[in-house]
């Protein structure tokens, strides 16, 4: 413990380590504050009029690609096509029939949110997005 | 000195072991006391069923092209089939042949004149042992429980082993994104995108709304569809009354489409 520590080209070192770490916070510090806000949800008037989705709207907002999900699954594989929610209500699991029913506004209700998480769901390679509208 | 850190590190062990065990604990009260009652699946009401969906063509009141023009117009409109140029690239899922094409294995060197002039209406045989079900690596064609073979195109890869596997030909390829194909979409049903394999899907989505397949209903009489199972159905009624033949029998893929010669 007598010995006491050195540490060799210490002016090197440490100017190197400030760099280092200065270069490293570079892309925090100047994109700090700058985070662009979460979009908000644009509902129809057909939305708003319903007051509610399937499901509370905290669990549509998180489950919503899993109750997709499953969907197709019990459609498709089990030609089980209505949904009985939480609530009792009945409804006919289609994304084209059902959910852009209401949602009719795609390129504000989804699109908007998706491009802001950076998801591309590939949903629409199949599914017709407009299907209320006369092409 | 060495008793305490010996007490320390005992007391960190344990202390780390109660905090992961909270939220193995907090898992297991969500999933027994959600708060919230189990959503459900049903199938529809009013669905038709089956145990073995069946079609029999009655090829006599379908006696010139003309005829079956609306037939095939019927299906390929609401199931957004594309029309391409291109024969390399053509989808279909109904569509007309000639006798020696569609019976290969009877066909005789003299045909009389009336089977050699006479188009056939053909489509997916909806095979009891379909060979391309069991091609498919991926389960996204499967035999449903009323026989009918369905496609989940969520999960086909486009590997084309079915295309290979079918020996009637029912299987069409998309080489080219179909949409701008499609004359007029039903928005109703989804179109298919490119590199996915499509077929007649016997209008599942229709048996569900307890509606007769398109075909059926717009071949005014000359199509019947039911249940092979039943006896009292109007397929097997038919097939009791009248000579029927199927297509390749002897492959031993038990085609479900019967034709009234």
């Amino acid at each position: 413990m007598s010995e006491e520590k050195k540490i060799y080209d210490k002016g090197k070192v440490l100017t190197g380590l400030i760099l280092f770490v200065v270069i490293l916070a570079f892309p925090f510090l100047y994109n700090s504050g700058k985070a662009a806000p979460a979009p908000d949800r644009i509902l129809t008037e057909k939305a708003k009029a319903a007051k509610e989705c399937i499901e509370p709207k905290a669990f549509m907002k998180s489950e919503h690609m899993q109750i997709l999900n499953d969907w197709r699954g019990s459609v498709v594989r089990d030609g089980k096509r209505i949904y009985v929610s939480s609530s009792d209500k009945e409804f006919d699991m289609s994304l084209s029939n059902t959910c852009l029913d209401c949602h009719s506004n795609k390129a504000d209700f989804c699109d908007k949110c998706h491009n802001y998480a950076s998801v591309n769901p590939y949903c629409w390679d199949c599914h017709i997005d407009k299907p209320k509208e006369n092409k | 000195m060495e008793n305490s850190r010996r007490t320390f590190l005992k007391i960190a062990g344990i202390s780390a072991l109660g905090l992961s065990a909270k939220p193995v604990l907090n898992a297991f009260a969500v999933s027994e006391h959600g708060g919230k009652k189990e959503a459900q699946v049903l199938t529809k009401k009013g669905a038709l069923a089956a145990k073995r969906w069946a079609m029999v063509i009655d090829t006599r009141k379908l006696e010139s092209a003309k005829d079956l023009e609306p037939v095939i117009e019927a299906c390929h409109k609401i199931h957004n089939v594309p029309v391409f140029e291109n024969k390399r690239h053509e989808i279909k899922w109904i569509w007309e042949e000639e006798f020696k094409h569609t019976f290969p294995d009877l066909e005789n060197e003299y045909l009389n004149d009336r089977l050699k002039k006479l188009p056939f209406l053909v489509l997916c045989n909806h095979c009891t042992d379909a060979p391309c079900v069991r091609a498919c690596p991926t389960k996204a064609t499967f035999k449903q429980e009323d026989g009918i073979v369905e496609m989940d195109f969520h999960r086909c890869i486009g590997c084309r082993f079915c295309m290979a596997a079918c020996p009637y030909g029912s299987r069409s390829f998309n080489f080219r994104d179909p949409r701008p194909f499609i004359k007029e979409t039903n928005k109703k049903f989804p179109t298919r995108m490119k590199g996915v394999v499509e077929k007649c899907n016997f209008c599942t989505e229709l048996l569900a709304e307890g509606k007769m397949p398109a075909c059926v209903e717009a071949s005014t009489g000359a199509i019947a569809f039911g249940d092979l199972e039943n006896p009292e159905s109007e397929v097997r009624k038919l097939l009791k009354s009248n000579y029927t033949i199927r297509r390749k029998v002897a492959l031993g893929t038990g085609p479900a489409i019967y034709y009234i010669v």
